[in-house]
């Protein structure tokens, strides 16, 4: 990673970059920021092309003083070159902001949107800026250090977003003296959040002429329940039970992201059987994950059958998922420094005895679907978006591979192992709901060939590393002796110290790259913990799939990209 | 050709209260409008496939339209931007309805003790039924229908329900 310290220190010699992890991290002046990133987009040797996540920290109350209370990082990857930076520059001042990224990028709209709501910061600039996760009668920035995280604000009506709407249909050429004009029938209709198409959590406000979209605008936010702020009272062991309720269709690869992040920081290296287990269960929740999607698609396809044979293969995996960690659907299976702990006997044969049967179920509904002519029509060639719009927008995962673009972490970056397997990475060609069907399909396949690769070759022995400052003694020595029960008592107290600083990590979530940004002051709870979650930029580019297209398929698109609540709104 | 029970009775007369026999017709076709949110929304679906099978209790004709239902099912956490949401929905069912609150956020807004999760949905409508677990497993949704079930065989026609509830939003 020399030659991209290297290399921005070449590029940008005005900056002060620094090394982290796997990144570079570039400090910047508010002035230089745009030049900066502009230069990161745009020069060819860089392409950093993925804005992955735009976010501020307050350092109201961090140990160190800084320059200015706030700060701005913005996580930007170059896929081709697998290279990440994170770009920091101070805000004197939140009321009168630095220049806005939405030029350059179209995931910062939403990614400033956030900022500016959770901290308060102004983006110069920016279309469109108003709250995006808290209600719009809300008053403060809950993520200020200063704002007390129990003082809930009574939302009394909805946000009409009649200006936005309008604002929309302007961009397509059509005013209010168009809308007035007797042939003109534009008819606004509201979808959500609670209808069953939009899963609880999301409204979309359309533009109708006919059954065609015009324009369209969503709103999300109704299942934001303050992860980030309750994370930063939590000690990181802690926080493991509330990221199982982020995509909680497949909670365990949370986990496994959330303590990657914590011991990439740390530099624990942890035990080859643990690895294992890590690739094993996330590959194994990949699939899950997928099966919910598809079954819930079908469902609002019309194809109601798929759902019992692929919903029931899921039901089963919770059967054997209780067996293993004693829940169904939130896992908690992780620690930092390893598992909560090793398979049971005989898991083996019941995790085989469970693959057969997703690849029953799948092979059964694909029976259904693959030739039928009705799926064909409602999916091919509807709600496309390119390669380079999809990157645009932030997309990643399997929506990203199904627009055509072949980045995946596990190929690109691997870690884990996942070099030594045997797997291929499917792209669509149209980034259309049929692609993004059969790229999931194929995944799952892909993800069983995984857990069967690495059940063959996962090596025996321990599963946690025997750092008492990481993880727990084993219970003979809590019991026998004082270094043991004094261990304990530490670690379940203050929780794992890292050390001081800031570093991103990211994992292949079945949703696409799931990151995580810390913050610690050197205590053994994090001073911020920011989540990349790969649905949020997705929900992002939405209304760019559907405009243009029949009402109906929005209701499909909306489940081809497989949005979850938890993890959207966090 | 009468079939089932008026093939037993013919011509003759039953004699019942009007409470009783009302009672058993909503006892076992609860329709329920299924308010999911969040991860138990996931477990409902359990309770709803083939393996658990809600319908053995004359509940499976899940209705998303509120003015369809009788039985409001809260699945997972409301958010105070979720709130009037949930209050329009519920006011829109309606009457005679209950409500089911799945699971710890609703309940009692769970471990999201925070700036924006509603502390109970009871704060906001009233609830009939609770259910604990984080996210409950399918087979306690059961268990809350069949609460339900006992509930509706004690109640009257006559009388008005939750006339004087008063949430936050009222």
């Amino acid at each position: 990673m020399n030659t991209a310290l290297e290399l921005m220190q070449a590029k940008f010699p005005k900056a002060t970059c620094t090394p982290t992890i796997d990144s570079v991290t570039i400090d910047v002046q508010p002035e230089q920021l745009e030049k900066t990133l502009s230069g990161l987009k745009n020069d060819p040797e860089l392409d950093f092309g993925l804005l992955l996540d735009v976010t501020a920290i307050d350092y109201l109350k961090y140990p160190q003083s800084k320059e200015t209370r706030f700060y701005v990082v913005y996580t930007i990857r170059s896929w081709k070159k697998n290279m990440l930076v994170q770009v920091r520059t101070p805000v004197p001042d939140p009321e009168s902001g630095i220049p806005t990224a939405t030029h350059l990028w179209e995931s910062a709209n939403w990614g400033e949107r956030e900022t500016y709501d959770q901290y308060g910061i102004h983006f110069i600039g920016h279309p469109d800026l108003r709250r995006i996760l808290n209600h719009w009668q809300f008053e403060g920035h809950p993520l200020r250090k200063d704002y007390d995280i129990y003082k809930g604000q009574v939302c009394y009506d909805s946000d009409p977003m009649e200006k936005e709407i309008k604002a929309r249909l302007a961009t397509k050429g059509i005013d209010e003296l168009t809308m007035k004009d007797i042939n003109t029938e534009i008819m606004f209709l509201n979808i959500g959040p609670s209808h069953p198409a939009t899963h609880g959590a999301i409204r979309i406000l359309t533009a109708l002429d006919g059954e065609t979209v015009i324009a369209n605008v969503n709103e999300v936010g109704y299942l934001h329940r303050g992860f980030e702020k309750t994370a930063e009272n939590r000690t990181y062991n802690q926080i493991i039970p509330l990221t199982d309720r982020l995509n909680y269709c497949s909670s365990l690869m949370n986990n496994v992201a959330f303590v990657k992040a914590v011991e990439s920081w740390l530099g624990v290296e942890i035990t080859e059987r643990a690895k294992f287990m890590r690739v094993i269960l996330s590959e194994f929740y990949r699939a899950l994950d997928h099966l919910v999607c598809l079954a819930a698609l079908f469902v609002d396809m019309g194809g109601l059958t798929n759902y019992w044979y692929l919903y029931n293969e899921k039901e089963a995996a919770y059967d054997l998922i209780s067996r293993l960690c004693g829940a169904r659907l939130t896992s908690s299976f992780t620690r930092v420094g390893g598992m909560y702990r090793d398979f049971y006997e005989g898991w083996e044969a019941d995790l085989e005895n469970q693959l057969r049967g997703i690849e029953k179920g799948v092979n059964d509904s694909l029976a259904l679907v693959a030739k039928n002519r009705i799926v064909h029509d409602r999916s091919q060639g509807v709600c496309c978006l390119p390669g380079d719009r999809a990157l645009a927008y932030g997309f990643t995962g399997p929506n990203l591979r199904a627009s055509g673009v072949p980045f995946d972490l596990r190929k690109d970056n691997p870690y884990y192992n996942y070099d030594a397997f045997d797997f291929s990475v499917p792209v669509g060609t149209n980034g259309d709901i049929y692609d993004r069907i059969m790229v999931r399909f194929e995944e799952i396949f892909q993800s069983i060939s995984i857990v069967r690769q690495a059940m063959k070759m996962i090596p025996k022995g321990p599963v946690n590393v025997a750092d008492p400052h990481v993880c727990l003694p084993p219970k003979d020595q809590v019991y026998s002796n004082i270094e043991g029960l004094a261990g304990h008592f530490k670690l379940v107290f203050e929780g794992v110290r890292t050390p001081p600083g800031e570093w991103y990590d990211s994992f292949e979530a079945a949703n696409g790259e799931l990151g995580f940004h810390f913050v610690s002051d050197g205590s053994g709870q994090p001073y911020k913990c920011k989540v990349r979650p790969p649905c949020f930029y997705t929900m992002g580019g939405f209304h760019e799939m559907v405009e243009g297209e029949m009402i109906a398929d929005t209701v499909i698109n909306l489940s081809s990209i497989n949005i979850i609540g938890g993890e959207l709104d966090r | 050709m009468a079939l089932g029970i008026e093939a037993k009775l013919g011509d003759s007369v039953l004699t019942t209260k009007l409470d009783v026999v009302v009672n058993w017709g909503r006892q076992y076709s609860l329709w329920p409008m299924v308010f999911g949110t969040a991860c138990c929304a996931i477990e409902f679906m359990s309770a709803a496939a083939s393996q658990l099978d809600i319908s053995r209790w004359g509940a499976e004709v899940v209705r998303f339209s509120p003015r369809q239902a009788d039985l409001m099912l809260v699945c997972g956490t409301i958010s105070y931007k979720q709130a009037p949401i949930l209050k329009r929905i519920y006011e829109q069912m309606p009457e005679p309805k209950w409500v089911v609150a799945m699971g710890a956020c609703a309940s009692s807004g769970g471990v999201y003790d925070n700036y924006c999760t509603v502390q109970g949905i009871d704060n906001i409508i009233p609830v009939d039924v609770y259910i604990s677990g984080c996210p409950p497993r399918p087979e306690a949704v059961l268990d809350a229908l069949m609460k339900i079930q006992d509930q509706i065989k004690g109640e009257s026609v006559l009388n008005d329900r939750h006339k004087d509830f008063k949430g936050v939003l009222d």
